[in-house]
């Protein structure tokens, strides 16, 4: 199964319709509630960060018996140090961001705890890619 | 504690999802960060927040929260509502502070979610 979401630029009234979609397809798919909100914590924080960030991008989320792989692919200012960006607590995010109760610096380190692969490939001043995968077994 | 039981505690007024008497909540977070929400298991959880958009019903949704208390007089919107309902969270508004509303449920017999 495939599907496609859009991502706009500072659209925090839709953030989130994607991961809620995909954890309708899953509870529908009768896959274990553990790996269901793995799943939608990690898609949901990537897709805040690419709304609070990036310029635009997409989402595409497969899924087969096994697993899911859900890649958000942005076009933004891409991320100059990941190691920084990778710690709790390091934040680059706007007040207007803050307000809407993210920028916090939690949300590539919860990505990674979420899932059981994650890649993440930036160039600065052209965007993001960042690869999820969640096996089921 | 049901959640009617919290809503009577805190003063505050039932909206969105109708009340669920056989939900059990034992334990609560407070926090207006929401990527902190997301970090622990929800289970049997009441969020108390003063956060008050469309994003504390979306997280809340991926946390599988059911009850949440919205603090310090905070007024949903239509949008915020109808999401409520559409994704059955139970909203209680309260006129009370975070550390009121908290301290109230913990003297209560609520547990801190660590």
């Amino acid at each position: 199964m495939h599907y496609t979401f859009e991502i706009e630029r500072g659209n925090f009234t839709d953030a989130g319709q994607a991961s809620s979609s995909v954890k309708r397809t899953l509870k529908q798919l009768g896959v274990a509630p553990a790996n269901i909100k793995r799943t939608v914590v990690a898609l949901f924080e990537a897709e805040i960060n690419a709304i609070a960030h990036a310029y635009g991008g997409t989402i595409d989320v497969d899924i087969d018996d096994q697993k899911i792989v859900m890649v958000v692919a942005d076009q933004g200012p891409g991320i100059p140090n990941l190691d920084l960006a990778m710690q709790e607590g390091w934040s680059t995010a706007s007040a207007e961001v803050r307000e809407m109760g993210y920028g916090a610096g939690m949300g590539l380190p919860n990505i990674k705890k979420n899932t059981d692969d994650l890649k993440i490939e930036s160039t600065v001043g052209v965007g993001t890619t960042v690869t999820m995968t969640v096996f089921f077994a | 504690m049901t959640i009617k039981e919290i809503a009577r505690l805190v003063e505050g007024e039932i909206v969105g999802a109708p009340a669920d008497d056989t939900y059990d909540v034992e334990k609560a977070f407070a926090s207006d960060l929401m990527s902190d929400v997301l970090r622990f298991s929800m289970d049997e959880t009441v969020l108390i927040t003063g956060l008050c958009n469309n994003q504390t019903m979306r997280t809340s949704e991926m946390a599988d929260l059911r009850v949440v208390v919205i603090g310090r007089d905070k007024q949903p919107d239509e949008d915020m509502l109808e999401l409520a309902e559409d994704l059955d969270i139970t909203l209680i508004k309260s006129k009370f502070s975070i550390f009121k509303i908290s301290g109230i449920l913990y003297e209560a017999g609520i547990k801190p979610l660590y």
